[in-house]
């Protein structure tokens, strides 16, 4: 493979942006734009199905690695993929085309320097879960910062400043002591290519510290309690593309951050910081249920649900099984396609109402039917009902819980009852009952774009359901490895 | 005589200078004519420097030194200077204060500057510090007839002669424990059983501190920089640093470099408190002058870490900082020189209120150049931070690491507000249109580094690294 797949993946929306950029003609203008940003993510899209299928299920290494020198003497340009962030960067690829459409519909200002906003925030995503580097790793990581920190500022609701402040600075201030480890690490082990950092191993006494370092990173950008507060009102004050991404992408890439980097450079510490994760994990599925049931805003409640997803996510990932860990990854993209159409639900019933209040709506089922059974769909995939995919995930994690602590898994299991419970009784009192307000009667069903998001999205939800193959398949190989060389490196460690 | 070619770029500088001051005095209303015949000698001198760039020699038994180093920091002066004169060009003329004298002043403190660092000796060393200062002295009040001008000329003028009258007794103990003004020989008689020489050394680190305005002697720094015109902010806020880490390097490497344990811990002080100043002094500010200065500060927290390792990796990282640094605040007083409303050039924050709806372009440069300064990744300034926090935990110093990006978290807050300003806040009335290529040129170039260092980071740090070794 001579051709830099991966690098063009990453960089074409940037062209795309580029390109809006200097490009304006003046008639027509947002028609132009959209259809070019579009086209390439579109394309985009097209690259990494296409990558999907020429990739190698059958082996444990990075495929389509690339590497270039960068910083002489100090660090490579190394990208590559194997079988998890390949689901990844597909999702990436997936979501984008879906914000693009919804925010036509959405977005009335600035649309252009939105949808330049978008496509860059793209290349920094697909660069996250393609590189192979730490410092590259901190590079795409950091800089998606600055076109959602945008976005939410400029597109938000009301209390927007406050939102994006609080995002940026929460996810900077994680962050920073990340930036300190991979420097550390880099005068540790000379070097900052993590596949060379696997076999080289970091020393036992340093990986307690480094561990924290990047869990606090991490920890933030999950979101885990109690560092999760500025999620809900990111999630509520940004615009419904931003919601979409945010939910569906950005959190993802702490979970992958885990998996690729916690438990593969520090095995040691990752199992010695076990209890810890279990604990926050328990306490943001049950803790963040119960304050989702009390909320009024419907972006917030699925916000919050969001952080109980996510602690699933994190539990299962620390239980070193391979039921938990390729539960959580199927949790991941199940939640990215779930908690993004919930946030494309909310945003078409606000662009009619303008109201995000639960109390504002009711009895939506005798108005817009069509909306209402792809708001069934993905309530009952939130709560993991069979069939959906949501249940795949939930029920792995659960599996690898069980052998690792009883008392854990027991707890998670109460966090699904609840899940149910708020969830359904979101549905219950948004399209339930009678249709009591006037300026609802007038509503209008689906339209044609919104239509074809949401139904595509709730075909997958149940697809994924019934054939969660599709996505184990790819991440078998590469998660048995994994946990090999976990279990491999715990073993060295007590030998010595 | 082969030696005095080797001079030629001061001896050019000061003939032209004299020349030019003749001019000056003959022609009237001469400002425009002396700023381009400057921007002659800037161009004629960078050449020259270039021409002879990797050579090395000294000078006037061993009192002057050229070297690339020297060399490197030279050319950067240059474009500095170059810069700010072309963007300043149009305030100042609508300022009303295009006297001839205020170029020729500027490149008289350039001569200063070039003297500074070319020292290998403490009176040699001293006689280029205080032309350069007295320069600036003067340059500080050159708004005759504004109080502000005249108070922040005069404050600076005090403390400043306080700090060189520090500096002076440093250099005069000094010799006395060492028995010659010669930076080499000095180095050779300096240890740590030496208390004159760590006695002299304070007083030094002192004289120098307060010319890079690093805490806690940068009391002068906000007045000053919001008194001046703006035309002497942008320069006091870009080239006399790139002098004073030029000797900041040269005294811990040369005279120095014997008593690290000394002076490490004294710069990792300042160091520190110029970065948690900077952070978070500047959230109050709401003149954008007061808030570059406090800016400043900050900055030169960031370089003077990476001088504290005292490595080379150390010394070479807080150039690279000061150069990338350069380049950012050259564009931020493009951006500020462009900043004019009815007629009136604004330095109040709010005036940026909602400005992206009018200038797109002149706010998403902006935008580039505050994360650059708030160090946020793919941009240029982030590079800088990291060069110089691979050199601070290199030399294991985990404190001064973790609190400087501790510090960069709280200074994001201020960039981040005016950001927020430009983007958020709603609109207010736009700037008069502006068309001055010297300013949109610097603009692009400064945005266009800032965005595409990234590419290729390591080919400052190279060069950079290279010079200090030899």
């Amino acid at each position: 493979m001579n051709f830099p797949i991966l690098s063009s993946i990453t960089l074409l929306p940037i062209l795309g942006a580029i390109f809006i950029f200097i490009f304006n003609n003046k008639t027509n203008e947002n028609k132009n734009v959209i259809y070019v940003s579009l086209f390439t993510s579109v394309v985009t899209l097209f690259l990494a199905i296409f990558l999907w299928c020429v990739f190698d299920k059958n082996s444990s290494e990075f495929q389509f690695v690339e590497e270039k020198n960068w910083i002489s003497g100090y660090i490579k340009f190394k990208f590559g993929i194997d079988g998890i962030s390949i689901l990844f960067v597909v999702l990436t690829a997936f979501i984008t085309p879906i914000c693009i459409i919804s925010c036509v519909n959405s977005v009335k200002n600035r649309l252009k320097e939105f949808l330049i906003a978008i496509l860059v925030l793209e290349s920094f995503m697909i660069g996250v879960f393609c590189s192979l580097d730490l410092v590259i790793f901190y590079l795409f990581f950091e800089a998606g910062l600055i076109p959602m920190f945008l976005i939410i500022g400029i597109w938000g609701g009301p209390k927007r400043v406050y939102a994006a402040f609080k995002f940026f600075l929460f996810t900077l201030l994680g962050s920073v002591l990340m930036l300190v480890a991979i420097i550390s690490i880099y005068w540790i082990t000379g070097t900052t290519d993590v596949t060379e950092i696997f076999v080289i191993k970091i020393p036992v006494e340093y990986q307690y510290v480094l561990w924290l370092a990047f869990f606090s990173s991490f920890a933030v950008k999950m979101p885990m309690w109690p560092v999760h507060t500025w999620l809900p009102d990111a999630h509520v004050e940004a615009p419904t593309a931003g919601s979409v991404i945010l939910a569906a992408i950005l959190l993802k890439m702490a979970g992958y951050g885990f998996l690729r980097f916690s438990i593969g450079m520090f095995p040691v510490a990752s199992e010695y910081f076990v209890p810890l994760i279990f604990t926050l994990s328990i306490i943001a599925i049950i803790y963040t249920s119960l304050v989702a049931l009390m909320q009024e805003d419907m972006k917030k409640l699925i916000a919050y649900s969001s952080v109980a997803h996510m602690g699933f996510v994190t539990l299962g990932i620390f239980t070193f099984t391979k039921q938990g860990i390729e539960g959580s990854i199927f949790q991941m993209i199940s939640h990215g396609l779930i908690s993004a159409a919930l946030f494309l639900c909310v945003g078409v019933v606000y662009d009619r109402v303008h109201s995000r209040l639960i109390n504002s709506y009711g009895g939506l089922v005798n108005v817009i039917p069509k909306y209402s059974l792809v708001f069934a769909v993905f309530i009952l995939g939130a709560l993991g009902l069979p069939g959906t995919s949501g249940f795949v995930g939930e029920i792995l994690v659960l599996l690898g819980a069980f052998q690792k602590n009883f008392l854990v898994a027991v707890l998670a299991s109460i966090g699904v009852i609840l899940g149910a419970a708020y969830m359904l009784w979101l549905y219950k009192r948004v399209i339930f009952g009678k249709l009591e307000k006037k300026e609802l009667t007038e509503l209008k069903d689906l339209n044609l774009s919104e239509g074809f998001i949401l139904f595509m999205l709730a075909g997958l939800t149940l697809f994924l359901g019934f054939y969660p193959n599709l996505i184990l398949d790819t991440i078998h190989v590469s998660v048995d490895k994994l946990i090999n060389d976990y279990q491999m490196n715990l073993i060295l460690n007590t030998v010595k | 005589m082969q030696n005095i070619s080797l001079f030629l770029p001061e001896i050019f500088l000061t003939v032209s200078l004299l020349l030019t001051l003749m001019i000056g005095v003959f022609f009237k209303n001469s400002y425009v004519l002396v700023t381009n015949i400057i921007y002659g000698i800037i161009i004629a001198l960078i050449s020259i420097i270039l021409n002879s760039f990797y050579d090395s020699f000294k000078l006037f038994s061993d009192s002057f030194v050229s070297n690339s180093f020297t060399n490197f920091f030279k050319i950067l002066i240059l474009i500095g200077t170059f810069f700010i004169l072309i963007i300043s060009q149009n305030f100042i003329k609508e300022t009303k204060i295009n006297y001839f004298e205020y170029p020729l002043v500027l490149l008289l403190s350039v001569l200063g500057m070039f003297i500074m660092i070319s020292a290998n000796d403490l009176i040699l060393f001293y006689l280029g510090l205080e032309l350069q200062s007295l320069s600036l002295y003067i340059l500080a009040s050159l708004d005759r007839d504004n109080l502000k001008s005249n108070e922040s000329g005069l404050k600076y003028f005090i403390l400043s002669s306080l700090a060189s009258g520090l500096l002076l007794y440093g250099c005069s103990i000094l010799y006395g424990f060492s028995g010659s003004t010669n930076f080499e020989v000095i180095s050779s008689n300096a240890n740590t059983e030496n208390t004159g020489t760590v006695f002299a050394m304070v007083f030094i680190i002192v004289g120098l501190a307060f010319k890079v305005s690093a805490v806690p002697f940068h009391m002068w720094t906000p007045d000053v920089y919001e008194g001046a015109p703006s035309s002497v902010t942008s320069f006091f806020a870009v080239v006399p640093k790139i002098a004073g880490i030029a000797v900041f390097t040269r005294f811990m490497q040369i005279p120095f470099s014997e008593i690290v344990d000394q002076w490490q811990p004294i710069l990792i002080f300042i160091s520190l408190a110029s970065m948690i100043l900077g952070a978070v002094a500047a959230i109050g500010q709401s003149n954008i002058k007061r808030l570059i200065a406090y800016s400043s500060i900050g900055h030169i927290g960031f370089a003077l870490a990476g001088i504290s390792t005292g490595t080379i990796t150390g010394y070479s990282s807080s150039i690279t900082y000061i150069s990338i640094y350069v380049v950012m605040n050259l564009g931020m007083f493009a951006c500020i020189f462009s900043m004019k409303r009815d007629g009136k050039y604004c330095e109040n924050l709010n005036d940026l209120s909602g400005i992206s709806k009018h200038h797109p372009i002149l706010s998403i440069s902006l935008l580039v150049i505050l994360f650059s300064l708030a160090g946020i990744p793919p941009l240029a300034g982030f590079f800088g931070k990291f060069y110089v926090f691979i050199a601070v935990i290199e030399s294991k110093m985990y404190t001064l690491a973790i609190i400087g990006l501790l510090s960069t978290v709280i200074s994001a807050f201020y960039y981040l507000r005016i950001i927020k300003i430009i983007y958020f806040d709603d609109e207010n009335k736009s700037f008069d249109k502006i068309k001055n290529l010297g300013i949109s040129t610097t603009l692009f170039l400064s945005s266009l580094i800032l965005i595409t260092f990234f590419i290729y980071p390591s080919f400052l740090n190279n060069i950079i690294e290279t010079l200090i070794i030899n």
